[in-house]
């Protein structure tokens, strides 16, 4: 009862709540001369039932933390728990953990069904039990009417559930995707996010999922870990890395971004271009004094004529119409560019916005976010 | 001829096809590759004495070859020999290939492929020589004489010929199907067993039948390594030739020449099955 008086106690705390704990694991590849740091110190505790993505540039050691975890390389230094087990030395084949390749990986000489039939027979299931398996499977991902096709003979949609049924089939503690969609085209893409979305409500198995493809991870995840250069650099719902977005790279990585030039002091932000002071919580470990603040296009409105109180000027340096929008590229008083992005809608109407033309900006209170560097 | 038959890859802009001579040094190649073996194969069939006159159609050569108790012991052995060293180099090929594919970088695995393909790059006079020399002394000293000395020799010339389609075979092969296999629970041997080995057993059924010829085929090491009474079919027509010589040569020719072709064309159209 004592508990209700304290605050909220962090739910990555208790291994009950955490599937995957990784513990200040570093990846490092000896080459020939040099050494490359794939990951460096990552720490990040994965849900359980959560769709947790691992999004970043290629390069920044999302697929190798993916590959640390399937127990595909073992990590340099550091320690991985899996339900609070310490896994870490186990060999894949013993981790109850299996991924979906980005290149599905299926046995070329096996039937689709004996493809979703392998984990579990190497499980040692009983005939019985693996038959009633494979059939839950195929009924899963749609594929009851291909079970006897070698997987040579089914289209690449088809395949990526074939591998997605074979993965789930052993029923997993996590199921680890690697960039699984990136081979399909865009509209069997879209599909297959709900898709994915189903299946992770259904069997209720921790999805890991990497991605470079920044819509994608905010479309379909619970958590997202953005990652740089071996590091998690933030962790956070869809909404907190959007709109909340700790550092430059984070901001500029996820959406369209305007960086600006401003002070802080006292938990209001003055920018250097003008305009009304606003009210904005700086990350931990920010001081008062000069930072970096961003503004997300879709927050800045652009109206024709010159600024009056609470707006800042600028001059419109180019107009970019795209149908259901319309972005005005700005030049403030200071230099900085600004992009407003402005719904072509009566109430906005940015189609109405005149090239090299005088304009005011304002930007919407909150919109403000105070960025770490 | 060819010019009925449409190209299976039309050239697209350019064929070697369009340079002077082509036809003709195309038809002298296939000529000098080809007529001495047809001219081998049709004085097999001459019911004279002579290599040279032919005096009409006899398979008499054929029946004399097949009653001679020294061809067909020659021949057993021949086979025995080239199938057990084959079947052993194919194994060890098979365990070198994967050795040298699926393992991480390490210091030597450069030396170890020059290593395992030494038979390729040695004269096999010195090998030859050398293994009559180390045989010598083991029989001293043992007294122990048999056709192991010969399927020794024959195993470690077999290697290289066994390793290099199984390690091709093993280089194409998408080893995340491994990785895949693995994810799922195999433990290392069931990976091997029902993932690695059904993809690349057409390397390994080529690599065995490579090794099968070239044993087959040997003549200056099984000359030197082999004891009194241990003549396989070369060493046998070999000596043959220091006496008078018959188109019955050219009847065991045949033979093994037909062998060969059928061995090749079964390999061929077992893998074609399996694409």
């Amino acid at each position: 009862m004592q508990h209700q008086s304290q605050p909220m106690p962090d739910p990555d705390s208790d291994d009950t709540n955490v599937a995957v704990r990784v513990d200040r694991i570093s990846k490092i590849f000896q080459g020939n001369e040099d050494e490359v740091r794939a990951l460096d110190e990552v720490s990040v505790s994965i849900r359980r039932n959560e769709f947790f993505t691992l999004l970043g540039p290629s390069g920044c050691g999302k697929t190798t933390l993916l590959r640390v975890i399937a127990g595909f390389e073992p990590p340099t230094m550091g320690a991985l728990y899996l339900g609070g087990r310490d896994i870490s030395r186990l060999p894949p084949n013993q981790r109850p953990v299996n991924t979906v390749f980005q290149n599905y990986a299926l046995f070329p000489h096996m039937s689709v069904a004996n493809n979703i039939a392998f984990g579990l027979e190497m499980l040692g299931k009983s005939k019985g039990e693996i038959q009633t398996t494979v059939y839950d499977m195929l009924k899963l991902v749609q594929m009851e009417h291909l079970k006897a096709r070698r997987t040579s003979e089914i289209s690449g949609g088809q395949q990526q559930r074939v591998a997605l049924a074979r993965a789930l089939a052993p029923q997993p503690e996590v199921l680890l995707l690697d960039e699984p969609l990136s081979a399909l085209d865009l509209k069997l893409r879209r599909d297959m996010q709900i898709e994915l979305k189903r299946l992770q409500h259904e069997t209720g198995i921790t999805f890991i999922f990497v991605t470079h493809d920044q819509e994608e991870a905010l479309t379909m995840s619970d958590r997202i870990a953005v990652m740089s250069a071996g590091k998690i650099l933030q962790v956070g719902t869809p909404r907190e890395i959007y709109e909340r977005p700790a550092e430059r790279f984070v901001a500029n990585f996820i959406g369209e971004s305007n960086f600006l030039d401003a002070a802080l002091s006292g938990g209001a932000v003055r920018l250097k271009a003008g305009g009304p002071a606003f009210a904005a919580t700086p990350p931990k470990g920010v001081a008062d004094g000069e930072v970096s603040i961003l503004v997300r296009p879709e927050h800045g409105r652009v109206r024709m004529g010159a600024a009056t109180e609470g707006e800042l000027p600028a001059t419109i340096s180019n107009v970019v119409y795209s149908g259901e929008a319309t972005t005005v590229h700005l030049r403030l008083a200071t230099g900085e560019t600004f992009k407003a992005k402005m719904s072509n809608t009566p109430a906005e109407d940015g189609g109405s916005m005149v090239q090299g033309a005088e304009a005011a900006l304002s930007i919407a209170p909150g919109a403000v976010t105070v960025l770490k560097d | 001829m060819s010019d009925t038959v449409p190209p299976r890859h039309p050239a697209r802009g350019y064929s070697v096809r369009s340079l002077p001579g082509f036809s003709i040094v195309a038809l002298f190649t296939v000529a000098t590759l080809y007529a001495p073996i047809l001219i081998l194969v049709a004085y097999s069939f001459n019911s004279g004495t002579s290599l040279a006159v032919w005096e009409g159609f006899s398979l008499r050569w054929y029946v004399q070859a097949a009653q001679n108790g020294e061809v067909i012991d020659a021949a057993i052995r021949s086979l025995y020999l080239a199938l057990t060293a084959a079947g052993i180099a194919t194994v060890a090929a098979t365990m070198a290939a994967l050795a040298t594919t699926r393992t991480r970088r390490f210091p030597g695995k450069t030396m170890i492929y020059a290593l395992i393909n030494q038979p390729l790059m040695v004269p096999e006079i010195v090998t030859a020589v050398a293994l009559l020399i180390v045989f010598a002394w083991i029989k001293v000293a043992t007294g122990y004489t048999s056709m192991i000395y010969l399927i020794a020799a024959h195993t470690a010339f077999c290697i290289p010929f066994a390793y290099l389609p199984i390690r091709a075979r093993l280089e194409t092969m998408d080893n995340t199907l491994e990785t895949a296999a693995r994810d799922l629970y195999a433990p290392p041997m069931k990976v091997f067993l029902r993932v690695t080995l059904p993809q690349i057993w057409p390397g390994i059924i080529a690599g065995m039948m490579l090794a099968f010829v070239i044993s087959m085929d040997d003549v200056v090491i099984t000359e030197f390594v082999k004891s009194a009474g241990q003549d396989t079919i070369p060493t046998y027509m070999l000596g043959q030739l220091r006496r008078v010589v018959t188109p019955e040569v050219n009847a065991i020719s045949t033979v093994i020449l037909a062998a060969g072709a059928i061995l090749v064309s079964l390999f061929f159209w077992i893998s074609r099955e399996r694409r």
